[in-house]
């Protein structure tokens, strides 16, 4: 006869002193594991729940003395933000610590735009008084004692008309403004190297592709957004829609994909080789879209709205993930991804640039890996369930100011009558009589060479 | 000559179809259109599949201890081996879990183990009830409740048990002091614990199932059965439902959310005696006065087999392993690979010491059979029913005081909801596609009776305003109290006014009196 009971020898479970590590035994029978999906249906709604009550998003408000009209980010240094605003006044704020580390005084006029070059400390500005000005960003933030001193422009360029945007190239020392044209300027010279004119009598911005470097778009008054290439002498294509364009961010990520902030509220998504129809057509807001920035990661972009407020997309999403905004937060006119894509800024008309997590239940400050991985999977779960009602219910939760509420409410009334009204047509008319555009395509008007 | 061609035809046709064909690849995709959600579902099902393989290796390679089992040699059947020849071939330290508790005042014992197999706790019906570390023979706790006690379980952990006393339910806690008297049982005769709904239910003479919730103490759903007293219940671990067997035969299952039972299977002809369902929730087995112990697929409600005996069983359990230990009397037969086919003879037998059977347990974890007997407790040894590697996260035997306090703060943080209970516990999570027609209508019904509900409320409301102030019961009583003195009013102002008179006659008389006792000339100071 031969016999085997089960005998566990204690000592192989347990441990002998208490520096030793807790001996974990796993068995995945799912005979022992009952209930999985009920089990993690119940940790995604806690989840979810949790992630609301954690949900505070807004960080600091950095004050200036007039409305903010234009922000940049320095590309070496995470924590260095250069703001503009309506006087002339730019400021270097230092973020975490929340103090202005040096004003840049020097425009007459309104600074329209500014911009970094690639090595971190220099940056270049654009105003209304027509004149760019070149300034040397110093940085030292552990310095402590008096916050500003005012430094002067290391040179100085002169226009003929006003500017309306400027920006920095990626990899040399070259920029664009916009303004009647768009003109190239390089550091050295102080008459523009090039000038770009295709029909438009005023530019309203210029961006360019930082993972292509020599590729660039600007938006014209005339509802065009136009593609340059530096190495050509011409604009490359131009795509008109109905309504005017405000801004346009590049992905950094994606060289070809750029989006583009439209005054009809809408931010349309293009492939540069395929300008036919959108790639994805990204809709929320409620008014005019003044600026879009991507985040590092190319997965996201922010958005800051004539509507006061600053929506965060996805960047293959048709409608915002997260909406920030306040009381006090007036017309949002810039915003910024930080350079860690953890914070995002806005810079808005009540003279005040506003820090925000980029993720509203973020825990900010240094996470221990078991907290990091609960984070995950946290996330991983409220993705894997958010389709049940009650999940859905709580994640789709956010609280908009009541302007908001009701605009976006009047547009759906429409939206919905529009469409039931066409399907009537549709549905009473010869077929083939009538034909639907689709989203993608309905705003274009032409694609020009 | 024409037959050779057509079967050469109908051959091939065959070996055609014997063929195997492969299935579609992204079958399981059918019926979604969306192509960004179909990505991300091929990249989660890449991921389970990656994690399947990986629990399977490590179940395969990693896992400390293997399962136990006994062998006969030679001409010797397993069932012709005695339980004190199996406790004196295996080696010290699994023979001491074999042992007889002689206790033969206090009933006939309930015994039964918690969900870590270290603490087992007996109760017998004269009201001595115990807590033991039964391995190493501490006794935590001995009460005696002095009241007839029917059964007894461990809640969520070793440190509540719940006794089912002749009126209420008592929980105790590991001291043996009585914590909660809950009087929304009534004469309760099983009780089962679900422990990751922390429910606990009871059904007895009245035949009415409650279930409590432990963690809240709110009850959750009380369920009048209609079928008489009933004394055999068990919980499906697979799926959270709880099976009670009836005097007419029948098994039904219940769950918390539906009123009516939601499976009743005709399984006896005669009283259900017993029953047990296999952990994983597959196969029921009953035994009935009709002295037959039948296995039923749980799934398809369809019987598999039926064993015949000569005596009706009285108790029955499954272990981990699916061993299933059938108690007739002092007879107990344990058998092996009896569930999904037919055995022909059992594994084990053995006759009980002590007593007569009342109730089996197996020990979970362990190669051990808890049996409660007339004359006491018995622990009696099963090679190979018990799961031998456990998980920590699940159910640790070795478990130190802070990993058992944070396994109760996880239990309770995972505590389902009692309405997710339901005969498929995956339906949770799934997304079931209503045809657009279908739900239009159900939304209309919904704002339909909405609607009604809304302006039922507004007509109330305005009943309520209409009446406002109308109906003061002061002004009613007001009311009333007037009339009651209207009647009066003539009668008591007729009383005053005589008074009034009567008193002005009397002033004038004294006056008079005086005035005479004055002379004439003074007259005039004194009127």
């Amino acid at each position: 006869m031969k016999v085997k009971v089960l005998n566990r020898n204690e000592e192989e479970f347990t441990r002998e002193r208490a520096q030793d590590l807790k001996k974990v035994h796993r068995n995945y029978e799912p005979a022992l594991h009952q209930f999985q999906r009920a089990h993690e249906y119940t940790r995604a709604l806690n989840a979810a729940k949790l992630q609301k009550v954690f949900a505070k998003p807004f960080i600091a408000a950095l004050t200036h003395s007039d409305g903010i009209t234009c922000l940049a980010r320095n590309p070496r240094i995470l924590n260095s933000l250069l703001a503009g605003s309506a006087d002339g006044d730019i400021r270097i704020w230092d973020i975490p610590v929340q103090r202005t580390l040096r004003r840049l005084k020097g425009h007459t006029g309104a600074v329209k735009g500014i911009s970094f070059a690639p090595d971190g400390e220099t940056c270049v500005s654009c105003s209304t008084d027509c004149s760019v000005r070149l300034w040397k960003v110093p940085f030292a933030p552990l310095e402590p004692g008096p916050v500003e001193a005012e430094e002067a422009p290391v040179f100085e360029f002169q226009g003929r008309n006003a500017f309306r945007a400027i920006d920095h190239h990626w990899r040399e020392h070259l920029f664009a403004t916009a303004g009647a044209a768009v003109e190239v300027w390089s550091h050295e010279r102080s008459e523009p190297v090039n000038t770009f004119t295709w029909g438009a009598d005023s530019v309203l911005s210029v961006k360019f592709n930082p993972a292509e470097s020599d590729v660039f778009a600007s938006t014209g008054g005339d509802r065009s957004i136009a593609l340059y290439d530096l190495r050509s002498a011409r604009p490359i294509r131009k795509l008109v829609m109905q309504t005017r364009t405000n801004a346009v961010a590049w992905n950094p990520m994606e060289a070809f994909n750029f989006t583009a902030a439209s005054e009809d509220c809408n931010l349309y998504t293009y492939d540069m080789r395929k300008l036919q129809a959108a790639a994805c057509v990204h809709k929320d807001f409620v008014s005019a879209v003044m600026d879009v920035d991507y985040s590092p990661t190319g997965r996201e972009f922010v958005a800051g709205g004539y509507d006061r407020s600053v929506r965060i997309f996805n960047f293959n999403a048709g409608h915002s993930r997260e909406v920030y905004h306040t009381k006090r937060m007036q017309r949002v006119f810039c915003v910024r991804f930080s350079g860690d894509g953890s914070y995002v800024f806005s810079g808005s008309d009540d003279m005040n640039v506003r820090v925000w997590k980029a993720d509203a239940s973020e825990q900010l400050g240094v996470t221990l890996p078991r907290e990091k991985h609960k984070a995950a999977y946290n996330k991983a779960l409220i993705n894997r369930y958010k389709h049940m009602p009650e999940v859905k219910r709580i994640v789709r939760h956010r609280h908009v100011p009541v302007a908001i509420h009701k605009a976006s409410k009047m547009r759906r009334i429409v939206q919905d009558s529009d469409k039931r009204k066409l399907q009537r047509r549709i549905q009473h008319s010869a077929p083939g009589a009538i034909t639907v555009k689709p989203e993608r395509k309905k705003k274009i008007v032409a694609e020009l060479e | 000559m024409a037959d050779e061609p057509a079967e050469q035809e109908l051959l091939t046709l065959q070996a055609s179809s014997r063929k195997k064909k492969k299935p579609k690849q992204d079958a399981y995709l059918g019926g979604v259109s969306d192509r960004k959600l179909k990505g991300q579902l091929r990249h989660t099902e890449r991921l389970y599949k990656e994690a399947n393989k990986a629990a399977a290796t490590i179940n395969q390679w990693l896992a400390p201890s293997e399962a136990g089992f006994v062998e006969a040699e030679g001409i010797e059947e397993t069932w012709q081996i005695q339980q004190q020849q199996i406790v004196a071939a295996v080696e010290q330290g699994a023979a001491r879990k074999a042992f007889d508790l002689s206790l033969p005042d206090l009933g006939p014992y309930r015994c039964t183990y918690s969900r870590a197999g270290r603490h087992m706790l007996l109760g017998g019906e004269k009201g001595h009830l115990a807590v033991m570390e039964w391995q190493s023979g501490h006794l935590t706790c001995e009460v005696q409740v002095k009241e007839t006690t029917r059964d007894v379980t461990f809640l969520h952990s070793e440190q509540f048990f719940a006794a089912a006393q002749k009126k209420y339910v008592y929980i105790y806690d590991k001291r043996g002091l009585e914590v909660h008297c809950l009087r929304g049982h009534a004469a309760p005769e099983v009780l089962e614990f679900l422990p990751h709904h922390f429910l606990l239910s009871s059904i007895g003479e009245q035949g009415v199932l409650h279930y409590q919730d432990t963690s809240t103490g709110q009850v959750v759903a009380t369920h009048r059965t209609r079928l008489g007293p009933c004394d055999v219940m068990r919980q499906n671990p697979h799926n959270a439902v709880l099976c009670c067997g009836h005097a007419n035969g029948t098994v039904t299952m219940w769950t918390p959310n539906i009123t009516t039972p939601v499976v009743k299977m005709l399984c006896h002809r005669g009283a259900v005696k017993a029953l047990a369902v296999d952990p994983t929730g597959h196969q029921l087995v009953t035994a009935g006065v009709d002295r037959q112990v039948k296995v039923w697929d749980i799934r398809t409600f369809k019987p598999l087999h039926a064993y015949f005996a000569n005596s009706p069983a009285t108790s029955l359990d499954i272990s981990q392993r699916g061993i299933l230990a059938v108690g007739q009397g002092r007879r107990l037969q344990l058998w092996r690979d009896c569930l999904s086919s037919k055995a022909a003879a059992p594994y084990l037998t053995h006759m009980l010491p002590l007593g007569g059977i009342s109730s089996l347990r197996f020990c979970p974890y362990e190669d051990v059979l808890g049996v409660g007997t007339a004359g006491g407790v018995s622990s009696v040894l099963v090679p190979g029913a018990g799961e031998p590697n456990f998980d920590s996260f699940v159910a640790n035997p070795y478990a130190s005081i802070k990993e058992r306090r944070e396994q109760e703060v996880a239990q309770l943080l995972d505590k389902l909801q009692p309405d997710t209970i339901m005969l498929d516990p995956d339906t949770v999570g799934k997304v079931l596609k209503e045809p657009v027609d279908v739900a239009a209508q159900r939304r209309q019904e919904e704002a339909a009776a909405n609607a009604a509900r809304l302006a039922s409320q507004r007509d109330k409301a305005d009943e309520r305003a209409k009446m406002k102030g109308r109906n003061k019961p002061t002004r009613r009583q007001k009311k009333k109290q007037m009339n009651i003195i209207e009647d009066k009013k003539p009668l008591l102002q007729a009383k005053i006014q005589e008074e009034e008179r009567a008193r002005k006659e009397v002033a004038q008389e004294a006056k008079r009196q005086k005035l005479e006792s004055v002379p004439r000339a003074l007259h005039r100071l004194y009127q």
